[in-house]
């Protein structure tokens, strides 16, 4: 059986851009947004899709769903060459763009589910039942006959999300599902999402900036930047290559020179109060317990990494090298 | 079971033309306002025809009803084409903003869903005072009726909406590329209409051979009038020219429906 899902094959993607230099001169420069991509995702799976601005993670999405012609390599979502068949992929996918509803502005919620009821043919019973569970799981019982313009940000986030689910797709693509969302639909759209995974078995695929999206929904990671993938396997991994570390914050009775027990090494002294960053992978309990035994110790913290500083660094060090843990 | 793609993109323009509709009687009031608005302006627009004609008593040697009848024709076809995809003439916008990226995810033909954007019912009025005009004109002018003169208006009417219509599509493909020329289609649809208002003997020969072999507009009106009208044919072509509309027209949207799929191809969207 075969169970790869999506598969890229050394895909690229190269814009022609042309900047105005002068009166009527203009310099013609290519850029390559995504650079010989390769990688497959299984069917069921959950990843999640990260990177910087202009990194290249919607124009992959815009690959994958056919909106954009790859300039080289091999792509294929179920088989399906996107930008070749892409109507006929459109019924097998779904696609949520954070910045962008495709909700009727003017009617009713419930007008544009039934709008997408007749666009896709979705049978009425498969229907009926589709909308029934996203209405229960999505909270969307109250908003139904509201005209979309008077609902919230994440009130309209969830009609999205259940707009693109009606059809039963496959994969869902979701851009940024939870930018500018406040933490209670936030919560909601990902407790949704991680039920889609596990009950219907339907792969997903998020790209994203909330990086707790990534921690609460997705076994898998990729982080792409300048087009190249940079990193691809375990969360978990990500801090490794990223070589992040934990910091223990240590209050002491008095104001003391800075700690000296390794592997530890102090970041920062604030009068009684002093930072201390170790490796992640290290043992919190051994290092608390040697700083307990020479120090006068009063209360203590740890801070676990900040994803974000682990790209930060991880990007630093890339030199165009992509490290890879194989998963 | 799949349905042939002409079949399915008329059932999706159907589907979301009737969702715009119901989106714009969501505000009756302004609904109702705009829709006599616009009959009043286009209204206006013969009237400007008449206010000349009672200075003058041919125009390029058309009295007013040929002239009615010259207008009539560009306006109805116009009207039809303007009533069934006038969006495709603000395409530029949704290429710039991104939203075109929406369209190219549903399961069907985007040129057929991109017609029907914005889909406003207001446009009849346009399609209406044109069928006005023509009326008159038919009741007006002095033309021994032949069969197959008869039988020659609703071929120039259908031919014409498509000849536009093809100008619409090419412009919308076009705009794909470059996202700021709705000036340019604007210049070839409504200024082609407003062209071919008046008698292709008004206008310089350059022009109306730009207009009958470059954008064969002429065909829309002035060639098939003409042997309807039995006047000379501009440019003197031969007699069996008047009967071309239907081949040209069919010329020109295979064109431009190969533009469009050269158009979309090169979509590069926005970033995010």
């Amino acid at each position: 059986m075969d169970t790869v899902f999506i598969e890229l094959d050394g895909v690229e993607k190269v814009f022609d851009v042309r900047r105005r230099t002068g009166f009527l001169k203009r310099e013609r420069r290519q850029v390559r947004a995504v650079d010989s991509l390769s990688f497959t995702v299984p069917r069921g799976e959950m990843v999640g899709y990260i990177g910087p601005n202009g990194a290249g993670k919607s124009t992959t999405i815009k690959m994958l769903t056919g909106i954009l012609t790859p300039s080289g390599g091999r792509l294929r979502v179920a088989g399906i060459d996107p930008s070749r068949e892409r109507t006929r992929l459109a019924r097998r996918i779904g696609v949520v763009f954070g910045q962008r509803t495709t909700l009727w502005w003017d009617l009713p919620l419930i007008d544009s589910y039934k709008l997408m009821h007749r666009m896709y043919r979705i049978p009425d019973a498969r229907y009926r039942e589709n909308l029934d569970r996203c209405v229960e799981l999505l909270e969307l019982a109250d908003l139904l006959e509201v005209p979309v313009r008077q609902l919230s940000l994440g009130q309209r986030m969830r009609g999205d999300i259940a707009a693109a689910l009606l059809h039963d797709p496959e994969v869902l693509y979701l851009d940024e599902p939870t930018i500018g969302l406040d933490v209670i639909s936030k919560a909601k759209v990902r407790e949704f999402l991680r039920e889609l995974n596990t009950e219907r078995g339907t792969t997903v695929l998020l790209t994203t900036h909330d990086l707790q999206d990534i921690e609460q929904l997705c076994s898998r990671v990729m982080v792409i930047d300048h087009g190249r993938l940079m990193y691809d396997g375990p969360l978990a991994g990500l801090h490794e290559v990223g070589e992040s570390e934990r910091t223990l914050v240590v209050d002491l009775e008095r104001e003391l020179p800075p700690i000296d027990v390794a592997p530890a090494r102090v970041v920062k002294v604030e009068g009684p109060r002093q930072w201390l960053a170790f490796p992640a992978h290290e043992s919190a309990a051994a290092l608390v317990a040697r700083v307990a035994a020479e120090y006068p110790l009063v209360d203590l913290s740890v801070r676990e990494p900040d994803i974000e500083a682990v790209i930060a660094k991880m990007y630093a060090g890339a030199s165009g090298e992509a490290q890879r843990v194989v998963p | 079971m799949e349905s042939s793609r002409p079949v399915g993109g008329l059932r999706a323009y159907g589907l979301i033309a009737g969702m715009w509709i119901r989106s714009s009687l969501a505000y009756r009031a302004s609904f109702a306002m705009t829709v006599l608005g616009n009959l009043l302006l286009s209204g206006l627009d013969f009237v400007a025809i008449l206010l000349m004609f009672s200075q003058v008593d041919a125009l390029g040697g058309y009295r007013l009803p040929e002239v009615a009848l010259l207008y009539g024709l560009s306006v109805t076809s116009f009207g039809l084409t303007d009533l069934m995809c006038n969006s495709l003439g603000q395409l530029g916008q949704r290429v710039r903003d991104g939203t075109l990226d929406t369209l190219l995810v549903r399961p069907a033909p985007v040129l057929a869903q991109a017609a029907a954007d914005r889909f406003a019912l207001r446009r009849v009025a346009r399609l209406t005072q044109g069928m006005l005009v023509l009326g008159y004109a038919l009741v007006a002018v002095d033309v021994d009726w032949t069969p197959l003169k008869v039988l020659l208006l609703p071929v120039m009417l259908v031919s014409g909406a498509a000849i536009f219509g093809a100008v619409f599509v090419a412009g919308a493909a076009f705009q794909i590329l470059v996202q700021d020329a709705a000036e340019v289609q604007s210049a070839f649809t409504y200024g082609g209409t407003t062209l071919l208002q008046y008698p292709p003997t008004v206008f310089g020969k350059e022009l109306v051979r730009g207009v009958t072999f470059v954008l064969p507009l002429a065909f829309v009106n002035w060639v098939p009038a003409a042997y309807v009208l039995g006047r000379p044919y501009p440019l003197g072509l031969p007699e069996w020219a008047a009967f071309a509309p239907p081949l040209v027209a069919v010329g020109c949207c295979a064109l431009a429906g190969l533009a469009w799929r050269v158009g979309l191809r090169s979509y590069r969207s926005t970033g995010s």
